[in-house]
């Protein structure tokens, strides 16, 4: 009964705790209780798999229990295993198929049999681990092709259950490597389901047809009638399944029918999700097979119309994107604009119709960069009934937005309109102040015909803009504002924070006298909005209106929330990207000139630029580099913080590319460097190289003697010993792996130094890093001209990785570029690029990249790239695995220090592990932590001991060890929550190994 | 994977619901009714699966009860559908005679 508790409330934290207690009810004697224990630790491993790492071989032993009922629950455990990686299991392959074929052949209890069929579900689970299994591997799919006929045999009996096992195993058929005969039967059994005249085998059998067609699409044919009688069939789910299985084989040639078909279910169905769903699927063929303009436009007006409001965005955005940029053949695409100019106008012709209100905004995006195409049609025509469009109640602002930019277009390419003139002047006085400021926008545009073609050219949608996502033109002015003092950027969470802790005393003075004239800042808002008009001036406009109220915080936000809205519009058309940069840059100053620039309105403009840059953060998190760096004066204390925040992040990308290079580089140098000759160590020094692997070994011991003797020393001969440790290391990182308890052996240094000058082409590290713990260097990857080694540098407060491009060639090398990639879990400080000076010929160059680890993880990727250039450009990829070991350092403390920091954490582990025999007293255990694991030892009273270390760069985590009757129970603390888990996995690996 | 396990009476009064994820309570009431509506509003010529959202509903009816299960798309129908089947019976065996 408790195991069942456990395993419905148990939170995260508590898992440790009681971990142990369900481990030994594994081998509890009544079945019940085992089974309840592994579904425990089934919950246990959805909760948090690492903390049940360690406990993996006892599932296989759960796995082979002679009760059905707890192997049946272990299953469940492989099944989500297996979903996560299949390639660990293959080799459980053999014994799932036993078991499967015990099940089908009735070996199982009688109380497993339902309805005489033995435990069916059991059947379904083994047929899914079977099919993950097997999944595009011959020689695993080989092994299941015999159980996989029998139990299609046997599920011969008519009952629903049998059904049920008969799809699971035809879906196993489809997904494993493919066998002939088997498919023939699968194919049979499809055929029955579609056939029956029970609905729910019907539902069935189109479920396995959809699922089986794209490998099979003669089947379909097969069954063509069936399918067709499922399409008229008066369940709309049935109908639904059909539909999704005519989507799947729909070619240029039926296209017309199969979405005619789906447009005739839209139109019935009411449901939002299925709307949804079915909409984007006709646009997606409609765009991939449309067999004419015609045809196609008129697809997407019905799929406006119908799905309305609710289409996906995408979906609008990928249309008018069609449009604009065409297919291949000029002429065609004027044919389709020209259709879809005329449908639309048609379409607009019947007064009473209610478009939804994104069909409209199509509709108008259209007719602005087409319209003039159509020339049997005059403007002034499209104007009205724009205008029209426009006094309507139904149409929401965006959408008038949109019509606004539409009549402008229309305009510019037309001499001054009575239409025109009337929605100026009916828009000038409107509430909605971005009408008005539209409104405001076209007359003074009108005026200056010149400026506006300049402004708004023909068919210019498809000119991307280019966009300068640094804002590097906007570092200038960032510089002179700051000049002026003002206040950097800042992210927005941290404005929230600085509002919060001022409670709306926002002061507005110095920043109004500051900002005396800064004009230039339309320049970055007209940049951004691509219908050509100034944004610059929207600016003004807004603050206009709001400017003398603007002592109250409450209307500053007012301010702010326009301007949302009114960058959201520009980028939604930014998207189509209308316009050229430069134009509209320059224009928007121009227009800044015009309207004028109000003296009392400085503060919103700098509301508003942070604003812009709030909407450009993804976009540009370069640009904040820049502005730190010019955040010379900060008024602010957090200021600073913020730049150091975004300085960290940059390093953090950087390391996280070299990291990759490592441990590949490992593996690499363990098959070539014999080889190539690349170990410093050659044959000749084997007596050298035994001195030193022997020193390896010594050094680890003598480690654990100097930290013992640490604790009654002072501080300072402490040091001292550090220091001599350090230099001593030299050549072995090895030494914190190995284990031996050689006695100290003095290395010769003859042999040393012969080892470190041997061939011209091995890379060597440079003196001071010599000094510090270092890997053996390995080589990474290499090509005809190059090599690449890697060397990791355990160094105090990064992980450096020193990567060593030795050039094999004659020549000298140029632009050798190093780049490393950017890795989930890993920080690269400084750039992560580095571009090598010449490399010499036969020669080596080197490049260091400290890196940090980001996210925690137990092991990691970081991969990179090598680019030379001899004779043509040359690509080099490469790769390093580096686990969570190189990140972390000994951290130095006092007791007392151990006991505040203890206190202060909040995020704890604990669990209790067994000492093997080699290690059953503490220190021993104490020892194999120290070395293995780079854990500092505070402490030790009694049967307790007291560990820390940190986590590059700067996080905590302390443990807690006490024995007990030969248990070692750990007890991890850190500031961060992942942190103890992963130690303790690597705790309870060093542990099993020693 | 199995979502939650409804029983339901005709009148669309919920006997007995167990999720298997997180739901609020308060949402778990919504969902409840629009689930019931969608399987009361089928006729029994229908197929007992019904496409809902991102997931899918099966249902059994005995008599005036319904039993609706909420499975997610990697799941077999058939087999829950039998499942249903199964858990009644064994309801059947404890309480000789099951009413709702």
């Amino acid at each position: 009964m408790a195991l069942t508790i456990v395993s419905q409330i148990f939170p995260r934290e508590m898992i440790p705790a009681v971990l142990p207690l369900i481990e030994d009810k594994l081998q509890h004697s009544k079945e019940i209780i085992r089974r309840k224990a592994v579904q425990a630790l089934y919950k246990f491993y959805l909760i948090a798999p690492n903390q049940v790492q360690h406990i993996h071989d006892k599932f296989r032993k759960a796995l082979c229990d002679r009760d059905a009922g707890v192997m049946a629950a272990s299953l469940h455990i492989y099944l989500q295993m297996i979903k996560e990686s299949s390639s660990g299991y293959k080799d459980l392959t053999g014994s799932f198929v036993a078991i499967l074929k015990q099940v089908v052949g009735g070996k199982l209890p009688i109380d497993f049999n339902y309805h005489s069929v033995p435990a069916p579900w059991l059947q379904i689970q083994l047929l899914r681990i079977l099919r993950l299994l097997g999944k595009d591997d011959p020689r695993t799919s080989e092994l299941m092709y015999e159980v996989l006929d029998e139990s299609l045999r046997r599920a011969e009996i008519n009952h629903n259950i049998t059904y049920a096992i008969l799809s699971e195993c035809v879906q196993t058929i489809y997904t494993i490597y493919p066998n002939s005969e088997l498919l023939e039967k699968a194919a049979k059994c499809i055929g029955k389901f579609v056939l029956s005249p029970k609905i729910n085998l019907k539902y069935l059998g189109l479920k396995a047809l959809t699922y089986v067609i794209h490998q099979d699409p003669n089947l379909a044919l097969q069954h063509q009638m069936t399918i067709i009688e499922c399409l008229d069939h008066p369940d709309p789910i049935v109908k639904r399944e059909t539909l999704e299985l005519l989507y799947r084989i729909t070619n240029g040639q039926n296209v017309i029918v199969i979405v005619q078909k789906m447009l005739d279910y839209l139109k019935e169905s009411k449901e939002e999700y299925a709307i949804i769903n079915l909409v984007g699927k006709i646009a997606e063929l409609a765009e991939k097979y449309a067999p004419n303009n015609e045809w196609f436009i008129q697809t997407m007006n019905a799929v406006f119309s119908v799905g309305g409001d609710l289409v996906h965005t995408d979906i609008p955005n990928n249309f008018l994107r069609l449009l604009a940029e065409g297919f291949d053949d000029g002429k065609e695409d004027d044919k389709l604009r020209v259709y879809a100019v005329k449908s639309y106008l048609a379409l607009l012709e019947e007064d009473d119709a209610l478009y939804p209100q994104k069909f409209l905004q199509v509709m108008s995006w259209v007719l602005g960069e087409y319209s003039s195409l159509v020339t049997d049609v005059d403007p002034e025509v499209i104007l009205t009934k724009l205008h029209s469009l426009l006094r309507k109640t139904f149409v929401t602002s965006e959408t008038k937005v949109w019509i606004m930019a539409t009549v402008t277009k229309i305009a510019s390419r037309t001499s001054c309109s009575k239409a025109v003139d009337e929605i100026i002047q009916e828009f000038s006085n409107s509430l909605d102040t971005c009408m008005r400021q539209y409104a405001f926008e076209l007359k003074n545009l009108c005026k200056d015909k010149e400026l506006m073609k300049n402004l708004l050219p023909f068919d210019a949608s498809c000119s991307d803009m280019v966009v300068d996502a640094s804002l590097s033109f906007l570092d200038g002015f960032v510089a002179e504002g700051l000049g002026r003092g003002a206040a950097p950027y800042k992210p927005h969470h941290q404005r929230q924070e600085e509002k919060l802790s001022q409670e709306k005393a926002l002061n507005f003075e110095p920043y109004r006298l500051s900002f005396a004239s800064s004009v230039s800042s339309s320049g970055i808002t007209g940049r951004q909005s691509p219908t050509g008009l100034s944004v610059g001036s929207d600016t003004s406009v807004n603050s206009a209106e709001t400017g003398h109220k603007e002592t109250s915080t409450l209307k500053l936000e007012g301010v702010r929330k326009l301007w949302g809205k009114e960058g959201y519009l520009p980028k939604k058309e930014s998207k189509e990207g209308k316009e050229k940069e430069p134009q509209t840059a320059s224009c928007s100053t121009l227009s800044t000139g015009q309207v004028g620039d109000p003296p009392a309105l400085r503060f919103d403009q700098v509301a508003s630029i942070s604003e812009e840059d709030k909407e450009k953060q993804q976009l540009a998190s370069t640009l904040f580099i820049g502005l730190g760096s010019n955040a010379g004066v900060s008024l602010m204390g957090k200021a600073e913080t913020a730049t150091q925040k975004f300085k960290r992040r940059s390093k953090i990308n950087e390391i996280q590319h070299s990291e990759e290079v490592s441990d590949f580089r490992n593996s690499a140098a363990a098959d070539f460097g014999p080889l190539l000759d690349t170990r410093p160590i050659n044959m000749e020094d084997s007596e050298g190289s035994l001195h030193t692997r022997l020193r390896k070994a010594s050094l680890s011991s003598s480690d654990i003697v100097e930290d013992n003797l640490a604790f009654e020393m002072p501080q300072s001969l402490r040091k001292s010993g550090l220091e001599e440790r350090l230099s001593e290391n030299r050549l072995s990182q090895s030494s914190l792996f190995a284990d031996s308890n050689i006695e100290i052996f003095q290395p010769s240094p003859s042999a040393q130094c012969e080892s470190a000058s041997k061939t011209p082409l091995i890379p060597s590290l440079p003196e001071e890093l010599e000094e510090l713990t270092h890997s053996e260097i390995v080589q990474l990857c290499q090509s005809d001209a190059l090599a690449l080694y890697l060397c990791k540098v355990w160094t105090d407060d990064s992980l450096l990785l020193t990567v060593f491009v030795s050039n094999k060639t004659t020549a000298v090398l140029n632009a050798v570029n190093l780049v490393f990639e950017e890795a989930e879990h890993f920080q690269i400080l400084e750039s992560p690029s580095y571009q090598f000076p010449a490399i010499e010929a036969e020669s080596v160059e080197r490049c260091q990249k400290y890196v940090w680890m980001d996210k925690i993880c137990t092991q990691g990727v970081l991969s990179g790239s090598v680019n030379y250039q001899l004779e043509m450009e040359t690509r080099l990829d490469f790769s390093v695995t580096l686990s969570l070991m190189d990140f972390i350092r000994p951290m130095q403390m006092t007791t007392e220090d151990f006991g505040k920091l203890w206190l202060s954490l909040s995020n704890d582990v604990k669990q209790n592990i067994k000492m093997s025999s080699s290690q059953d007293t503490l220190s021993a255990a104490l020892n194999t932590l120290q070395q293995k694991l780079k854990l500092h030892i505070v402490d030790v009273i009694g049967n307790e001991g007291i560990l820390a270390c940190q986590l590059l760069p700067s996080v905590p985590c302390l443990l807690h060890c006490r024995t007990h009757s030969r248990m070692l129970a750990l007890w991890f603390r850190s500031p961060c929550s992942a942190l103890p888990d992963s130690l303790l996995y690597q705790c309870q690996k060093v542990m099993e190994e020693s | 994977m199995i979502k939650f396990f409804l029983m339901v009476n005709k009148q669309g009064q919920t006997r007995l619901s167990r999720y298997y994820e997180h739901v609020e309570i308060k949402k778990r009431t919504m969902l409840e009714a629009e689930v019931i509506k969608n399987c009361l509003s089928r006729s029994k010529d229908q197929c007992s699966f019904i496409e809902y959202k991102d997931f899918k509903l099966v249902y059994r009816q005995y008599a005036a009860l319904f039993v609706v299960v909420g499975i997610d798309h990697t799941e077999n129908e058939m087999a829950v559908y039998e499942l249903i089947h199964n858990f009644v019976e064994v309801l059947d065996k404890y309480f000789s005679r099951v009413v709702s």
